[in-house]
């Protein structure tokens, strides 16, 4: 009697220990088929990236969002993918005009903020990298961010059992190599989607904007939607949009890539999306806050090279503080706080 | 009448496989191997320890020579050719590299053999790939998307960069700065491929030649490329730095 008493015990300790370790996973762990499922917003493009080529299963995702956090990926396992790229900022760099990097060093550019990057046709603020598989190779390999070479990345992970368990899970097999790991970061990265905004459920007919952010909308169709066209709000193109180039960082932007004089000091035109949540602004963050943005272009130092659609905007005070009230409803909460994104505890 | 048409389906199963076999049995396919000979001019290359020189009678040595080969297509006397569409990375460094072996070439004379030194645009724009093309080869720009078609490193008192050093890290795919490079070699007695005998190829790729023709390379004042500005100036002179070697070894 005392014996069965004993093992009933046992098994009822067990399966408490066995139910708190899975409840203590959750929700992070529990990536479902829905949650892995691409859902084109109404109003959206088709996306530019195939996932055709790369579905997305609950697997590959939970294997690109350890990646995603996880320092292995640079040399010295200091920094991971989401030390510069914050959920809360919508994945850029919050209160951070140049990125960081490996041994405390700075980087020369802005971190850009992570969403709806299968709708984008090229990568970083030079559109220098035109896939979304091959976009992680640069942090990765760059001396001052990652500075780790690829190769060895791919041994890393293949010592490592878990991952080779992760990777089995996603792709039915032990071998690593680079393509699977740069599938699997594009299965996680390419689902930040930010399409639930205030504006966007204006649109939808589900929600009213205030009087002041409607004067907002008028102005920025009239004035800004040319370049930051709805519903992406940029229109993929690389712009000089009249900024002194700064000399220390001596950054000119697309001319780096394609070395034709035309495209010195043009950058990406950047997506508005959570624009109120990724300040500091700019290639080289050199805006602090949305009202410095606005006024540069009311106010700003335009060159001739500067281009033809930018001119300065004859805005009153007024009319400056309805345009940035309007950018406030690009803010999405339901991407900001998306627990799939979360980094794992 | 279900069993006619029972019968016709088995009778047209079999002419359909009968039709399949003779078709496997009409076209045997054989096995090709490419070897790759590096030279500089008359010399064999060798890393690091051999001193070579260009026309400018400047001395380097050469540390690290490797490129790209693809979009291999033999043509036969007929007009037709066979394209076989697997990239290659030849390393001087790695001795079984320089030797290139295709399967599945279709028994016949052949011709000629035209090749690129390079990666085509789709494999430059269609993301990650595989094989000798996988990223980890080093062969690949991060920052700029795009290949890295060859590397030609070493040193040569000539050069003005720190430690003597010259890199020539030549790729682009796109006008202007478009660096691949169609190669073109029409043998002087037909290959013959068949089951019965193994084919080799043997090309000379000469490295001097890099330094050459149409441009003569001045190494202390080019002693690094890499994209735009000269790519195309070494993309031309390496042109021509592929031929047959005619004797059958």
């Amino acid at each position: 009697m005392k014996n069965k008493f004993t093992i009933v015990s046992i098994f009822t300790l067990a399966f408490c220990v066995f139910t708190a370790f899975i409840n203590s996973e959750n929700p992070y762990f529990i990536i479902t088929k829905k949650d892995v499922e691409l859902k084109i917003p109404k109003g959206f493009p088709k996306p530019i990236y195939k996932f055709k080529l790369n579905q997305p299963t609950p697997e590959g995702f939970i294997l690109g969002r350890k990646l995603f956090y996880d320092p292995i990926l640079s040399k010295d396992s200091s920094i991971s993918c989401g030390s510069c790229h914050q959920r809360i900022a919508a994945f850029a760099h919050i209160d951070h005009t140049l990125s960081h990097g490996i041994n405390g060093l700075i980087g020369n550019r802005n971190v850009p903020p992570i969403q709806n990057m299968i709708w984008q046709t090229n990568f970083m603020w030079d559109g220098g990298i035109n896939h979304l598989d091959l976009q992680p190779i640069a942090p990765i390999t760059n001396a001052i961010e990652m500075n780790e070479n690829l190769k060895h990345v791919i041994q890393k992970l293949q010592c490592n059992n878990n991952y080779k368990i992760l990777f089995n899970r996603a792709f039915y097999d032990t071998i690593i190599t680079s393509e699977k790991m740069l599938k699997a970061i594009s299965q996680f990265v390419g689902l930040m989607i930010s399409a639930n905004s205030r504006y966007d459920k204006f649109m939808r007919k589900e929600d009213t904007l205030s009087q002041q952010e409607l004067n907002g909308l008028k102005l920025f169709r009239l004035h800004c939607a040319a370049c930051h066209k709805e519903p992406l709000f940029t229109d993929n193109t690389f712009r000089n949009n009249g900024l002194l180039t700064d000399t220390s960082l001596k950054d000119f932007g697309r001319f780096a890539i394609t070395g034709l004089e035309k495209d010195k000091m043009k950058f990406k035109v950047p997506s508005l999306r959570n624009i109120e949540m990724t300040y500091p602004y700019m290639h080289d963050g050199r805006f602090r806050n949305l009202k410095q943005v606005v006024n540069h272009y009311a106010k700003g130092i335009f060159l001739n090279e500067t281009d033809e659609l930018i001119r300065k905007i004859n805005l009153s005070e007024k009319d400056q503080v309805d345009i940035i009230s309007f950018l406030k409803t690009l803010t999405d909460k339901t991407f900001l706080y998306d627990i799939r994104f979360a980094e794992p505890l | 009448m279900f069993l006619l048409k029972k019968n016709i389906s088995i009778i047209l199963f079999i002419a359909v496989l009968m039709a399949a076999m003779s078709f496997i049995n009409a076209s045997e396919k054989s096995k090709l191997s490419i070897q790759f000979h590096h030279m500089v001019g008359s010399k064999l290359l060798k890393l690091d320890s051999v001193f070579y020189e260009n026309e400018l009678n400047q001395s380097f040595t050469i540390s690290k020579f490797k490129y790209y080969i693809g979009n291999i297509q033999l043509k036969k006397k007929n007009g037709t050719s066979f394209n076989y569409n697997t990239y290659f990375l030849v390393n001087e460094e790695e001795e079984l590299s320089k030797q290139i072996e295709l399967n599945n070439i279709p028994d016949g004379e052949y011709n000629s053999i035209r090749f690129i030194l390079g990666v085509d645009s789709s494999h430059n724009c269609s993301g990650i790939q595989t094989g000798a093309l996988d990223p980890i080869n080093a062969m690949f720009w991060a920052w700029n998307t795009g290949y890295i078609f060859l590397k030609l490193d070493g040193s040569s008192p000539a050069s003005n960069s720190p430690k003597n050093i010259f890199e020539f890290h030549i790729g682009g795919y796109k006008q202007p700065n478009n660096c691949i490079r169609e190669i073109n070699l029409n043998f002087s007695n037909p290959l013959i491929i068949s089951s019965t005998n193994k084919s080799t190829i043997h090309i000379k790729t000469d490295v001097i030649e890099i330094f050459k023709t149409p441009i003569s390379i001045d190494l202390s004042k080019i002693s690094s490329v890499t994209n735009h500005q000269y790519s195309t100036t070494i993309a031309n002179n390496y042109a021509d730095m592929f031929s047959l070697i005619t004797d059958e070894k």
